[in-house]
Parts: C-alpha cells; sequence; structure tokens
C-alpha cells in the first residue's frame, strides 16, 4: 500500500509536487476549473457534474475513468465544447472554449464515419473543411494519404465503411481526427466495441503514434487495463448524479511500454489494483451498493 | 463477368433473374433451380391462376354491354389499341407528306407565296393518353419533390419551424385530392391567363393536382429522416466547423437519403393513383379520360378496352415504383433500405 501511495495523489496534491517551471506557470496547458453540469429532465434539473477541476500539461496522455452512467463522456463533451459547462469553464492554451473546434478533435465511440463516403473521402472532409486555406489539392490528398498509412489503412482507403471491420473503421475515426492536426484529442471509449485482440492492436498503435506526435489527449475508458497501459494520469470519477474527480493516479511506467513485460510488472500490477480498488470498493456501482 | 451482372441485376430490382445467370454459370445447379423456382415458377403459376379464375368468372356476369370480357377479349383490344395507334401515325404521316407536296408546289409556282403548316389534329389513340398521364404525374411530382425536399429539410433542422408547419400539414394531409379540383381548376383558369399559353390548362389542373398530394408523404418523410439524423455525425460536422449549407448538403441530405425515397416513393404512388381520378372527374386528357369515354361510349369493346387500360395503370404503376428502387439503389448509400 505504500509503495503506491507514492503514485496516488489528490487534485490538490499534484499541483504542490509538480516540477518547478509548471508551478511557476501555473496555468496548465487545458484546465477544467469548477465545472458542473445540470440537465434539464422532467423532474427538473439533474446535475450530471459537480466541479469537476482537471489540470493538463501539454503533451500528457490522460485517462477518464469510472462506472457508466458517471458523466465522463459529458466531460469530454465539454472540452469539446458540444456542450456547454453550466457554471465554470474550460481554458485551452489561454482561451475560453465556448464551441467546437478541429483543435480539439473527437474520436468518436462507435467510429462516427459517414457511410456514403469511402474511408479517404471521411478524412478528405474533415481535411478540406480545415486546410482549405492553407494547403493546395495535391498537399491535401499526400496528407490524407500519410494519415491513413498512419494507421495501416492504405490498402482500403477507398472502401466504404461497410465493407471494412469494426477495428479498421475505429482506425480511420482516428485517423481522421489526427489529420485535423488537433492541439487535444478526444477519444470517447475508442476501442469500447471492439473485440480484445482488435482492441489490444490498436492500443498499441495509438501508443505508437502518440509517442511520435506528442498530443495532448483525454481518453475516456471502462477497462483499467487500457488506462494503465495508455496514460501518463488516470482521472478517477466519483459515481453521478453530480459526479466528481475522485482521485488522480500517476502513471510513471517507462516508454515505450510492452503489455507482454507490463504483465508480470509489479509497478503496473499496483496501479492496475489502485484503480480497481477505487472502482470496485470506494465507488461500487449504486445499483450494486 | 458473372458477378458484374448479378451486381446490376440487383441494382435495377431483378434479383429473381439471379439464379438464371448462375445457372448458366454452372454454379450449384439443384439450388438454382430451386431458387427459380420461388423467383419465377411461382409468380408464373399465381398469375395463371388469377387468368383461370378470372376467364371462369368472368363469363357468369353478364352486363348491360355484353358477358364480361375475359382476358383473351382484353388482349384482343390490347392488340386493336395498338393498331389504332399505329393506323393514326401512318395517317398523320400521310398528312405531313400530303401539306408538304402542297407547299412545295405553291413555292414552285410563287417563290413568295404564304404556306401554312398546320399541327396534324387526328384522333386521340390510349397510346397518347398513356403519354399525356406519364409526362403530367412526372411533372406534379416533380414539382411536389422540389417543393416537399427543402421544407423538409428545413422542418428537420428547426423544431419551431416543424412545430408551425405541423398543423398545416396535418390538415391538408388528409384531403382527397379530388376535394382540391375544383379549386385547383378555378382558380387556374383565373390566374393562367395567356394568349399564347405553354400548356393546356387542363394539364397544368392535373399536374397542380397530383403535386398537391404527392407534397406530404415526402415533406413528412424527409423532416423526420433530418430530425432523427444520428447526433454524432452531426457532431462531426460541428468538430471540423462545417458551415450550415455544407453542413446540409454534405451531412443532412445524404443521411436523410433513404427514408427522403422512401417518402418519395410514395409521393409518386399516391400521385399516379391521384391523377387517374382527377382525369376521370375534370376531363382532363390522360389515362383517366381513356377510361371515362369509353364507359360513356358503351360499345361492346368498351368493356374489355377499360379493363385493358386498368391494367396498364397498374403496370405503369409498378414501373414507375420500380424506376425509384432502381433510382434510390443507384443513389443512396444505404443499400438494404429499398424493398
Amino acid at each position: 500500500m505504500s509503495t503506491i501511495a507514492m503514485f496516488k495523489r489528490t487534485e490538490s496534491e499534484m499541483t504542490e509536487t509538480m516540477p518547478q517551471n509548471e508551478v511557476k506557470n501555473h496555468i496548465a496547458f487545458l484546465e477544467l476549473s469548477d465545472v458542473s453540469i445540470e440537465f434539464p429532465t422532467r423532474k427538473g434539473p439533474f446535475k450530471a457534474l459537480d466541479n469537476v477541476n482537471l489540470k493538463i500539461a501539454k503533451g500528457e496522455f490522460i485517462s477518464i475513468i469510472g462506472h457508466s452512467g458517471c458523466g465522463k463522456s459529458t466531460v469530454l463533451n465539454i472540452v469539446a465544447g458540444l456542450y456547454k459547462a453550466t457554471t465554470g469553464g474550460v481554458i485551452l492554451g489561454g482561451k475560453e472554449v465556448d464551441e467546437p473546434g478541429p483543435d480539439r478533435a473527437v474520436v468518436f465511440q462507435n467510429h462516427s464515419l459517414l457511410p456514403w463516403l469511402s474511408c479517404y473521402q471521411n478524412v478528405e472532409l474533415a481535411v478540406k473543411a480545415i486546410f482549405k486555406k492553407r494547403m493546395t489539392k495535391a498537399e491535401m490528398k499526400a496528407w490524407i494519404e500519410h494519415n491513413l498509412h498512419l494507421v495501416h489503412m492504405d490498402h482500403a482507403m477507398h472502401k466504404y465503411p461497410a465493407e471494412i471491420s469494426g477495428g479498421m473503421k475505429q482506425r480511420v475515426g482516428i485517423v481522421r481526427a489526427l489529420a485535423m492536426q488537433p492541439t487535444v484529442l478526444l477519444m470517447d471509449e475508442p476501442f469500447g466495441a471492439l473485440d480484445a485482440l482488435t482492441r489490444a492492436h490498436l492500443q498499441d498503435s495509438v501508443m505508437e503514434i502518440q509517442s511520435d506526435l506528442k498530443n495532448t489527449v483525454i481518453m475516456i475508458t471502462h477497462d483499467v487495463d487500457e488506462a494503465v497501459l495508455l496514460s501518463d494520469k488516470i482521472v478517477m470519477m466519483t459515481n453521478g448524479p453530480a459526479a466528481t474527480v475522485g482521485e488522480v493516479l500517476h502513471v510513471e511506467l517507462e516508454r515505450p511500454r510492452d503489455r507482454l513485460q507490463l504483465a508480470n510488472d509489479t509497478q503496473y500490477n499496483a496501479y492496475r489494483a489502485e484503480v480497481l480498488k477505487f472502482l470496485y470498493e470506494r465507488q461500487r456501482r449504486p445499483a450494486e451498493g | 463477368m458473372k458477378n458484374t451482372i448479378i451486381n446490376y441485376l440487383e441494382m435495377a430490382g431483378m434479383s429473381w433473374l439471379v439464379p438464371v445467370v448462375r445457372l448458366s454459370a454452372g454454379e450449384n445447379p439443384r439450388e438454382q433451380i430451386s431458387e427459380m423456382f420461388t423467383g419465377i415458377g411461382l409468380p408464373i403459376i399465381a398469375l395463371v391462376a388469377f387468368l383461370l379464375l378470372w376467364a371462369g368468372a368472368a363469363s357468369e356476369v353478364k352486363t348491360s354491354l355484353g358477358v364480361l370480357p375475359g382476358p383473351i377479349a382484353v388482349w384482343e383490344q390490347g392488340e386493336n389499341l395498338w393498331q389504332e395507334y399505329k393506323a393514326e401515325r401512318i395517317k398523320e404521316q400521310a398528312f405531313y407528306e400530303r401539306q408538304d407536296v402542297r407547299n412545295k408546289k405553291k413555292l414552285e409556282k410563287n417563290p413568295d407565296a404564304e404556306i401554312k403548316v398546320r399541327d396534324y389534329t387526328g384522333r386521340v389513340t390510349f397510346i397518347d393518353q398513356i403519354w399525356t398521364s406519364l409526362i403530367t404525374v412526372f411533372t406534379g411530382f416533380v414539382i411536389a419533390s422540389l417543393i416537399a425536399i427543402p421544407v423538409g429539410v428545413v422542418c428537420g433542422l428547426s423544431r419551431n419551424m416543424y412545430g408551425a408547419i405541423s398543423p398545416l400539414i396535418q390538415i391538408f394531409k388528409p384531403v382527397s385530392p379530388l376535394a382540391w379540383l375544383p379549386i385547383v381548376t378555378m382558380v387556374v383558369s383565373a390566374v393562367y391567363v395567356s394568349d399564347n399559353p405553354m400548356f393546356e390548362k387542363s394539364f397544368i389542373n392535373s399536374a397542380i393536382t397530383v403535386t398537391l398530394c404527392s407534397l406530404w408523404p415526402t415533406l413528412i418523410n424527409t423532416a423526420m429522416a433530418v430530425s432523427s439524423i444520428d447526433k454524432d455525425l452531426i457532431n462531426v460536422g460541428r468538430v471540423i466547423r462545417l458551415s450550415w449549407v455544407t453542413q446540409i448538403f454534405k451531412i443532412a441530405i445524404p443521411a436523410s437519403l433513404p427514408m427522403i425515397f422512401t417518402g418519395l416513393r410514395i409521393s409518386l404512388g399516391i400521385g399516379w393513383m391521384v391523377l387517374i381520378a382527377a382525369e376521370m372527374l375534370a376531363q382532363n386528357p390522360g389515362l383517366g379520360k381513356f377510361v371515362w369515354d369509353e364507359f360513356q361510349n358503351g360499345s361492346s369493346d368498351s368493356l374489355a378496352r377499360i379493363m385493358f387500360a386498368v391494367l396498364t395503370i397498374g403496370m405503369i404503376g409498378f414501373l414507375l415504383d420500380w424506376i425509384m428502387i432502381a433510382l434510390q439503389r443507384v443513389l443512396s448509400h444505404d443499400k438494404n433500405s429499398c424493398h
């Protein structure tokens, strides 16, 4: 338990122990401050999130984990600008987030490719919309192909979503987001609908890309292994209604990480146990408790 | 090669021909023959049974115009109608030839002579009426679609707009086309005044009546489709900040195309039914008028001719629907939605 305590810090402790230069700036790259959101329902307003505070440094990979219905996706949607916080707000690079934009590209849970466009055209739609003034046609084509190559989709780029597997669709979904050159990449349970083997494969791809591009990533997940394997920080959320950040776990495993080696790694397993304890001891699902 | 043919057949909605292609390619004959039996054999058996039943029952019914015609009598009248059409065309050709010769002679005598070119005004045959009806239904349907799809998209995007228009739709949708007809006729005669009209008034009356009735299914389906587009697809558009015009043309319309097409199919079907009734009631040229004229005519052939017209109306309705399905398969991404 004592070893684990070293890695586990609450959000307030985290700022105290942050590296010196980051404390000096005190303004994180991406900051959620006192974010609360209420949804109107027939029985009156429903408070989904209450006082969510989060600071994320540039290039960090953050996972948000929690039981279903705890408002993980809501946090992501607020950062994306798709939902508006009732109180509080999000600051990205010194500017307040108030509408969706390609600087915060979203990878949706069910890939959300437009079924009437081929993989290439799906990426093209985004690239055209964002870079039409900055790139020539040839540059756009090269950029789209380069990105599809990144996730090994070059062989099937002119196929339609209905003609490829779930894993391939999600690859294209990720590439569409990456091709926007976002400052923050938002992923909403990106591997949730995939089988275990495909999921592992895609997780490796994401880690590989992440080590190249050094994106800032927020990923929603309900998979403990996935969270520990991919993240620099795991944000654990309490159960809703009025969910908030329960604990933040810093994962200080060496990169590149290898899932096979880590399987027997004591540190890895300690992190894993810590998240499991949070989820199944402290935040048992209301239905179970 | 085989697969391309099969693909085209399926695109064209003629999947019953697929086993024939497979069989000729020597693919598992037993299975293909059983497929052919369900796809081709059974419909033929049903058709023959219907014809026999018809022939048997018809001879028992004595009307004031004689015995109700059976399939053979109807077929003969069909041939007669075709012969009449051909005879009419020959007469027409002869008329124009005579006119040409006459005019040439006149010009030979005096190059400055005034020549008259008259249109042939012969009898309107069955085939001409088919064309009139088809052109009318198509015009009415196109006008209706050009109104219904944009209005439907707007209604689907804006709940306020839909709320505003919804009561109007609910009230006008159930109105019978024939109730519209007197109003349309009066308005058209009052408004469409021209010395040299491009279209006949009767044509405009029929087309507008078709429009009024085939607006609603397309409008409602489009509005429903647009308002129920997967939210994530809309969010994709929001994240890449598409302008609302691009959002509509690149996301909203393609996403709703399958349902819009279902609406269009229903609209065209209703339009075709409405047109025949309107033509009968208003004596506007077309198949409806043909049926009514034959009924008034009351010759011994009339019933057989009317029956042939009824079957033709049915066949054309079927053909129109089939064309819409084929169009849908080509244009829409959801290839499974058309049955």
